[in-house]
């Protein structure tokens, strides 16, 4: 049977519901998935609140990456509800979608009805080709993409473990990174800090870091913080950031940091090594347990050796601090399941993670509180502090 | 009898293995037998109160033993142990 594209249209048209523009502004945001199957140039006036994108071309191979329940109720649209038609109509027919269907008049009526338009930030044709891999990921996307340039991540350390994070955070575009660390590039360091160069022996690292992102991707600002985090310092630090990295070298500054970043609400994604072997745990606030909820107390000073003192195998920080960026991405884009409650153990030697559950201790003297009775006093303080940090030393 | 991971801080205690053996109806029993093969590690393991240190994490499988029934949890044959130890390596922040 030959048709015309008009006939082929009233015949898709019979088959599938239209539902106007007044009843999709009643849906929006009430379980329903919204789909804007435009092309990507044609996005810039707009979209529907809330609508994720596939452009027509793709629908088929993306959908179940973004819908992958075939009952779940979807409202397509494109601009005049052409195309989105024939895309409910493939949906339904082909696929085995139960409930898809078609914004009659499109975007247009829409915007013409005066409803809400959400302005998508508009990417430069330079930022449409940098991350466009991550923009051909159903999880990423443009929504996504915009997510990490709109994120502000702070690491703790422009070291072993940071290094390797912050470039690939700053590769991936999440737009805010800060750094805290008070020291400067040593060639010792040089074997796992990968974001630091021989020619740079001497200079801060948090400069020698910036220098590096700058390098790797102008749209990245990077915050330097060349000081020490301590308890005075600690809350003015770390206010305002959405997601900190956490991969200091001693048990004083990680319970400062638990305390001060559950008084605020930011999650932490920290890690940490020695030797042949790495843990790595998300502490959300709110979500999950904390850090003094798996580890109850610090162990005495004979029991926590840093790795300066033990050697660490270069390339170690490198996987767990990717293991961290992975799970700071995660937590920008809201894809996937977080590391929290749980805790990942690498052992390089053995070539082999095992995971741990991590429980919320009901009695945790922090996260079993309302956050703001915290007091500043209390910050990383232990019964036997005093004595822990002499041992310490 | 259960496998018992041993943590790099506790290594050298243990001859240097990386997982040894140990029998045991209960995890403090298997704990126990550890430490009379490795005495090394008893101050590391145990409190002067005969209980874990709170800054030791003992897990039967992936959960911890403090949701089970701590040192009385019952150890079957295919059992593993994992001993956790807080580790801070990473980057010098503060001292």
């Amino acid at each position: 049977m030959t048709q015309s594209g008009s006939e082929l249209l009233r015949h898709v048209k019979e088959q599938i519901k239209e539902v106007d523009p007044s009843e999709v502004a009643q849906l929006l945001g009430e379980g329903v998935v919204v789909v804007d199957c435009r092309e990507t140039e044609e996005l810039a006036a707009g979209m529907l609140p809330g609508a994720l994108h596939i452009p027509r071309s793709y629908l088929e191979t993306r959908i179940e990456g973004v819908v992958p329940d075939r009952s779940q109720r979807v409202i397509l649209y494109c601009a005049s509800g052409i195309r989105s038609a024939f895309g409910a109509h493939t949906l339904m027919a082909d696929m085995g979608y139960s409930d898809v269907e078609s914004m009659a008049g499109g975007f247009t009526l829409w915007k013409d009805r005066g409803y809400e338009v959400q302005v998508p930030r508009s990417f430069t044709a330079e930022q449409r080709e940098r991350y466009s891999r991550h923009l051909l990921v159903p999880e990423v996307g443009v929504e996504g993409q915009q997510k990490l340039l709109d994120a502000r991540v702070l690491l703790l350390g422009a070291g072993g473990l940071g290094s390797p994070t912050a470039l690939y955070l700053a590769a991936a575009g999440v737009g805010t990174l800060g750094i805290v660390d008070d020291d400067v590039v040593d060639l010792s360091n040089l074997q796992r800090q990968v974001i630091h160069t021989t020619d740079r022996i001497g200079t801060p690292k948090v400069d020698s870091a910036a220098e590096t992102i700058k390098a790797l991707n102008p749209d990245v600002a990077v915050v330097g913080y060349p000081t020490r985090l301590d308890a005075s310092n600690i809350m003015d630090i770390i206010q305002g950031w959405d997601i900190i990295v956490d991969g200091v070298d001693n048990f004083p500054t990680r319970y400062l940091l638990n305390d001060a970043s559950i008084r605020l609400g930011i999650p932490v994604v920290s890690a940490a090594i020695l030797g042949f072997e790495g843990q790595l745990s998300v502490f959300a606030p709110g979500r999950g347990p904390c850090y003094r909820c798996l580890f109850r107390q610090p162990p005495p000073a004979e029991m926590a050796p840093s790795c300066g003192a033990n050697g660490v195998l270069g390339v170690l920080p490198g996987t767990m601090g990717l293991l961290q960026a992975t799970e700071v991405i995660k937590l920008i884009i809201g894809a996937g399941d977080p590391l929290i409650g749980r805790l990942l153990m690498y052992d390089a030697l053995a070539a082999s993670f095992t995971e741990l559950k991590v429980r919320q201790d009901p009695e945790c003297p922090i996260c079993s509180r309302d956050p703001n009775e915290i007091a500043d006093e209390e910050l990383g303080v232990f019964p036997d502090y005093e004595a822990f940090c002499a041992a310490s030393g | 009898m259960a496998i018992i991971r041993i943590p790099p801080v506790l290594r050298p205690s243990v001859g240097g293995e990386r997982e040894v053996t140990a029998e045991g109806a209960t995890v403090g029993e298997v704990l126990n037998n550890l430490v009379g093969a490795h005495p090394a590690t008893r101050d590391q393991l145990f409190g002067e109160d005969g209980g874990l240190n709170r800054y030791v994490n003992v897990y039967l499988n992936d959960e911890d033993v403090r949701v089970l029934d701590g040192l009385d949890t019952v150890v079957s044959g295919a059992d593993g142990l994992v001993i956790l130890p807080a580790m801070a390596g990473g980057a010098s922040l503060s001292r």
